[in-house]
């Protein structure tokens, strides 16, 4: 199996760096910034980027950081074994006219962002939702695009992309592969 | 998990997921819409042989949150009380398109009887058959004691060396039962108090101590107390003199609410018998969980219909 390292550990960073950079520039600032990772990967990603945010916007005002779980709003449910959910975070002052950026590692088929979008409107109302993806690899189902992109992986569908995270395998990096069927 | 008919033969981790997924739907249950889509176009019937408000409405409840199709089937004034058998009715719900049946009924083995069959496809919770098991009460009484303990951090947690006194008229008590099952796969240490008259027999296998002693029990410090309700609608003999002597000897009055260590939760199933088993004060009280269990009951029930309904079943 021919398995081959696209993205390292540096190479994520930078990719962070710049979408933070990109989402301080369409916003104007980081007034009104909430940034909502779609577990599990999405919100190591998320928090990565806030504390980049951080940076900019000095240490009094820390970028509000959650976490938007999306299993109970899924299409497919009745077609897989029964998914375990993981905790919603919602930054204490809510979601309500505020700019939400949803932040997942690998965009693909933009199923999992339509659920996102339906949980966002039962926890509230923003007045901009925006989409960071760490990948972007492709074959939309959906017609829905990510605002920020870290890397444009075009890819087959019969390959599988792997993002790790140091916080959950202990390594930082961004892997294709044949499928293993 | 394909039916919830019992806590005996649930593991420790299938015990533990129940509860973290149910503190999900918890979360859910505090926002401004109350609702998740996930089980739309989903049916549940409430299939009740025996009179319960509070278990139907809280199945209800939770089915309703999961976006679920209610249908409430209550035997007083239906075609079972024209002589229509089990079999009969669970056959014309599956006509009727049902994908999970919540089943309560005065027969021990009801619920088992109907997963067993072939008279529907549908998953089956038992909601309490006779004096044998209530898995989603338990379910919601350990639910309730690790929210206590854990508070927000409550995720992935057991219940080991949490010491819990279940108190009562355990010869009746299917809620009794599923607990000892439960909370001994959760790692609690489970003591049973009762007059030696509401002790079933052959108990032995239980994992649970047993004891005569109300206030030896009270002195040791259980992290719970759990008051069960006297069940005078199944006593059909004398198994204590009067209801005053129960009280002041099996009962939780103020005299011995007052010893119990402050640390120490108060719980009751319900509906309480206020004065005979609990005391009003002791009731009212702020370690008295009862309005938390009933809270934690809609919680842990969207949990069970969520795990049972809805993904591809996992036995299939």
């Amino acid at each position: 199996m021919a398995a081959r390292t696209v993205l390292q550990h540096a190479d994520i960073a930078r990719a962070l760096t710049r979408i933070a950079h990109e989402i301080v520039e369409s916003n104007r600032g980081t007034d009104g910034l909430v940034l909502l990772g779609i577990p599990t990967r999405g919100v190591h990603l998320a928090e990565r980027i806030g504390r980049v945010l951080d940076d900019f916007a000095g240490p009094s005002v820390p970028i509000p950081v959650g976490a938007l779980d999306v299993t109970m709003y899924r299409d497919d449910l009745a077609h897989t074994r029964t998914r375990t959910p993981s905790p919603t975070r919602i930054p204490g002052a809510g979601i309500d006219g505020r700019t939400v950026v949803l932040v997942d590692d690998v965009l693909y088929s933009g199923r999992t962002i339509r659920a996102a979008l339906d949980a966002l409107s039962d926890l509230g109302r923003p007045s901009v939702v925006r989409l960071a993806a760490l990948v972007d690899r492709g074959h939309r189902e959906f017609p829905i695009r990510a605002d920020f992109v870290g890397k444009n992986l075009p890819s087959a569908q019969s390959e599988r992309i792997s993002v790790r995270l140091t916080e959950t395998d202990g390594v930082d990096e961004v892997v294709i592969a044949d499928r293993e069927d | 998990m394909r039916h919830l008919l019992s806590t005996a033969t649930l593991s420790r981790d299938e015990a533990t997921r129940i509860l973290d997924v149910a503190e999900d739907m918890a979360d859910v249950s505090t926002r401004e819409i109350k609702k998740l889509p996930t089980l739309r176009g989903r049916t549940v019937v409430n299939l009740f042989f025996e009179d319960s408000t509070r278990t139907r409405i809280s199945f209800e409840a939770a089915a309703k949150r999961l976006s679920a199709d209610v249908i409430n089937f209550s035997a007083k004034g239906s075609s079972v009380s024209k002589g229509e058998s089990l079999k009969d009715t669970a056959q014309t719900l599956a006509a009727m398109g049902a994908d999970g049946v919540v089943i309560r009924h005065s027969a021990s083995g009801a619920a088992a009887v109907l997963a067993a069959s072939d008279w529907t496809d549908a998953a089956v919770v038992n909601a309490g058959d006779g004096t044998h098991e209530h898995p989603t009460q338990a379910l919601l009484d350990a639910f309730t004691i690790r929210k206590r303990l854990h508070g927000a951090a409550s995720r992935g947690k057991d219940l080991d060396g949490v010491k819990v006194a279940i108190v009562g008229d355990i010869l009746h008590s299917r809620v009794a039962r599923s607990n000892v099952w439960l909370l001994d796969a959760l790692g609690a240490e489970v003591t049973l108090v009762a007059p030696p008259t509401l002790v079933p027999v052959r108990m032995e296998s239980w994992p649970a101590r047993v004891s005569f002693d109300l206030d030896e029990v009270i002195a040791d410090g259980p992290d719970a107390l759990m008051m069960l309700r006297i069940q005078q609608e199944r006593m059909r003999a004398a198994y204590f003199p009067t209801e005053r002597e129960y009280s002041r000897v099996w009962g939780l009055d103020d005299r011995r609410l007052a010893s119990l260590p402050a640390t120490t939760m108060v719980m009751h199933p319900g509906p309480m018998n206020r004065g005979l088993e609990i005391s009003a004060a002791a009731a009212d009280s702020p370690r008295s969980t009862v309005r938390e269990q009933v809270a934690n009951g809609v919680s842990v029930r969207m949990a069970v219909l969520y795990l049972l309904l809805a993904g591809v079943s996992e036995a299939a």
